[in-house]
């Protein structure tokens, strides 16, 4: 009993990032913008929120530098590809490389002198400080509620996205973007406007995802934090459906294989721990090949956004 | 488009609702509409004629809003009105269906209609929004469903769904471009029929088209466009067909072409007893058996989807049969691959001309070239001999009077009419003999059908064999020789294109047997 709770909050935990990260994709691309960008997004803005906590000791000024940080960088990528008209995958690969660059270039910069100006290894006020009244002491709810804000915060922020998308006059529109570009502008939709704001809302919500592996799941900057997660998210949007409420499920599965991998390398297991390293992305190619079958069976409900990753000019041909 | 009984003798009602003066509209090295005004009276149907490329489209998208004009103005109900988006358009009552149906396939019927309306609550009711959609449809007999979603519609009921998204929206002004370009002749009627309604009611259309008889029939007035210049505008029924071909051409067209007798030789292609089915087991061909002569033209009628498209595409090779035989000069070529089908002598205009026939974002003379470039003299070793490929698409575009700025200009910038002579170039000049042609004129102006329906003749008149598909009936009696009527996969009778019409034809397009009809 025991072990399934703390696996289960270990998933819950290690999914967090993924989830916000997740979400942040699936608005993105649902107006037609593919930002490959998560990668370099994620790393900055860890850093970012790492950086400002130890400083600062404030929490809520992390978090919003970090969303900040996130949606800066998704707007470089805007306006390539929604006003330059540039190629999405060049433009999106170019935010990861300069993000992971330039982030850890910055951690070694950009800590107290006694560490020689590097952030790795030193600790900042996280997530876990803030404290949050547990609802319940039953040992499995328990996995799910005594977890960091963050986490909890999930649990209005999916159903929520979810509403928006699908059941409101913006999340209509949102979706008309990224299907037929070239309907919504006939319908008198702004179909530029559109894509800068959730290209900006993602970069947003990708920040949170940075934020939560710094200050929340493993305290504590180190080079190469993301540790490939950004790429992941890329697939979870695939695994996703281009959908909210499934975005869950995926975060969970990566979050859980995760969890138990750190398990059984602290158990010390016979597995090399390089296999087990591999282990979410040998999962995130079993994965994709299942959903692009599906995706081909059921329009529409696995299927991408139509008009991904292609630019839009109402005058084209 | 319908003629009302009420103005079936005048034109609408006199009042003026919409002038258009001084319309420019450039893109970049083409005016595509030059100083054009136009007028519509409340009631009244305008037929806009011309040429692909005449500048009919780009004058409604500046009306509805899509694109801003580069000079004049346009009024309405007297008022001086500036059109800066869609919406601006759809605020005074004007709403266009255009061509390419904008709609998103993967939302249902209600989402579609409700799509950017600006007054629309954040959290839109869906149950009220469908209400007042069954209401709608009921009241103009528009069958739609409102929570369908688009890919699963028919063509015309697409068309319905944009009818009813004008409809929602409250607009006086209807812009139709070319409305029955992808109906069917029943639901051509249909359309008629529910536009009739909405005329009655006091609102008013303007319909693009290149088709003569659709303006004869259904519109009050007709302004001719010819490369972004007003021609005329006149009353319909002061007009004839042959009149109208002129204006919009520009010399006289020829409604009646010069052939050689029919004088067939030995069968070329023999289909026996030829039997598709897809995954489900549905026959999508069902014993299909006919032979095709040199010298011979064989027509293919029947409503689209059919089996039509199937033949074309087992014929050349591009899906296999479940059983019979395809033989080519006595040869078993049953199941051949396309590129064998191509080495025996086949040619092959597809229907979807702009994704199997060119490569739209390749240059002219790279489209003309796509079947020799392997060999010599277009190229030795594997290296491309430009020269001779620039030489050879010269005298393809000479010979088939291509009007294209250059060679090498991306083909997806000519007008549809050009593409597909691009097409015909290319398979004509390639052919061996057999030339399967898959509704080779639609969608193509007086000018461009003419020149494709002369290049057919002519391949015959050399003693080629010549499949031809098409759902225009007047097509298939002017060119062909012998015409086979396709139902549910099925042959239902074939007959000599001199001893038939188009009642005979008709008939038969309906699932009667030859037999059946006395």
């Amino acid at each position: 009993m025991q072990l399934i709770t703390t696996l289960l909050a270990v998933t819950l935990g290690a999914g967090t990032s993924l989830l916000y990260a997740t979400l942040g994709e699936i608005y993105t691309e649902r107006s037609g913008i593919l930002n490959l960008g998560v990668e370099g997004m994620m790393m900055m803005s860890a850093l970012a929120a790492f950086s400002v906590s130890f400083y600062t000791g404030s929490l809520l000024l992390a978090v919003i530098v970090a969303m900040a940080v996130g949606a800066g960088l998704s707007l470089i990528h805007a306006f390539l590809s929604i006003t330059m008209r540039a190629n999405q995958v060049v433009s999106g690969l170019s935010i990861t490389l300069f993000g992971t660059g330039l982030a850890s270039y910055l951690g070694q910069r950009l800590g107290p002198a006694s560490n020689g100006r590097n952030l790795a290894g030193m600790s900042a006020k996280s997530f876990s400080d803030i404290s949050v009244p547990v609802l319940g002491d039953i040992p499995i709810l328990a996995a799910f509620f005594n977890q960091d804000i963050m986490t909890l915060l999930l649990f209005i922020v999916v159903p929520a996205a979810w509403i928006f998308m699908f059941k409101t006059r913006s999340g209509l529109t949102l979706r008309a973007v990224g299907e037929n570009p070239r309907t919504a502008s006939a319908m008198g939709i702004p179909v530029a406007g559109i894509r800068y704001i959730y290209t900006a809302v993602g970069g947003m919500l990708v920040g949170l995802g940075g934020a939560h592996l710094t200050l929340g799941y493993t305290p504590g900057w180190s080079e190469n934090v993301t540790g490939g997660r950004g790429w992941i998210v890329i697939a979870l949007v695939i695994f996703a459906g281009w959908n909210p409420s499934r975005a869950i499920f995926g975060a969970v599965l990566f979050g859980g294989i995760n969890a138990i991998q750190f398990r059984l390398q602290a158990a010390g297991t016979v597995i090399p721990a390089s296999f087990l390293n591999m282990a979410p992305y040998i999962v995130t190619i079993i994965v994709l090949a299942v959903m692009t079958l599906l995706g081909r069976k059921r329009r529409g409900t696995y299927s991408p956004p139509s008009a991904l990753g292609t630019s839009f000019a109402i005058e084209d041909k | 488009m319908a003629k009302t009984r009420e103005t079936e003798n005048g034109s609408g009602t006199g009042r003026e609702i919409l002038r258009m003066v001084g319309i420019t509209k450039r893109f970049p090295g083409i005016t595509a509409n030059d100083q054009i005004d136009l007028s519509l009276d409340a009631g009244e149907v305008l037929a806009l004629l011309g040429e692909n490329g005449a500048g009919k489209s780009s004058l409604m998208n500046v009306l509805a809003g899509l694109y801003r004009p580069d000079e004049g103005s346009i009024f309405f109900r007297g008022e001086h009105v500036q059109i800066h988006s869609p919406q601006d358009s759809m605020r005074l009552g004007i709403g266009m269906i255009h061509q390419e149906f904008m709609l998103v396939d993967t939302m249902t019927v209600a989402e579609n209609i409700i799509l950017g309306m600006k007054d629309l609550d954040f959290f839109p009711p869906m149950q009220e929004v469908h209400e007042k959609i069954r209401e709608l449809s009921r009241r103009y007999s528009l069958k739609v469903e409102p929570d369908k979603f688009i890919h699963e519609l028919s063509v015309g009921e697409q068309q319905r769904v944009e009818i009813l998204k004008l409809v929602y929206q409250g607009a006086d002004i209807l812009i139709l471009d070319e409305p029955t370009a992808v109906l069917t002749p029943q639901e051509a009627r249909d359309l008629n029929t529910i536009l009739g309604m909405m005329l009655a009611e006091g609102k008013s259309a303007i319909f693009i088209t290149h088709k003569m008889d659709e303006v004869i029939e259904f519109s009050h007035k007709v302004q001719v466009l010819r490369r972004g210049k007003t021609v005329s505008v006149c009353r319909t029924r002061d007009v004839t067909p042959k009149d109208l071909a002129r204006m919009m051409v520009g010399r006289e067209v020829l409604f009646h072409l010069e052939r050689d007798d029919y004088n067939p030789g030995e069968p070329r292609l023999v289909l026996d007893h030829l039997t598709l089915t897809n995954r489900t087991g549905r026959a999508l061909l069902d014993d299909v058996s006919f032979q095709i002569c040199e010298g011979e033209i064989f027509g293919i009628a029947g409503v689209a989807g059919n089996g039509q498209q199937e033949l074309a595409e087992v014929i050349t090779g591009l899906m296999p049969v479940t059983s019979g035989s395809i033989r080519l000069d006595g040869r078993d070529v049953t199941g051949n691959s396309p590129i064998q089908m191509i080495k025996s002598g086949i040619s092959h205009i597809p229907a979807d001309r702009g994704a199997m026939g060119v490569v739209g974002d390749m240059s002219v003379s790279d489209n003309l070239v796509m079947k020799k470039y392997r060999r010599k003299p277009m190229s030795r070793n594997g290296i491309l001999n430009r020269s001779n490929i620039a030489r050879f698409a010269r005298s393809m575009i000479d010979l088939f009077r291509i009007s294209t700025p250059t060679a090498e200009t991306r083909v997806k910038f000519l007008s549809g009419g050009n593409i597909q002579k691009t097409i015909l170039a290319r398979e004509i000049d390639s052919c061996g003999g057999i030339l399967v042609a898959a509704y080779p004129s639609r969608g193509l102006d007086v000018g461009a059908t003419e020149a494709v329906r002369k290049n057919l003749l002519r391949q015959r008149d050399n003693q080629g064999a010549v499949l031809l598909v098409s759902e225009e009936l007047e097509e298939l009696l002017m060119v062909s020789d012998r015409i086979a009527v396709m139902f549910e996969g099925k042959i239902m009778g074939i007959v000599s294109a001199q001893d038939t019409d188009i009642e005979e034809l008709g008939m038969m397009m309906a699932g009667m047997k030859k037999e059946q009809i006395v």
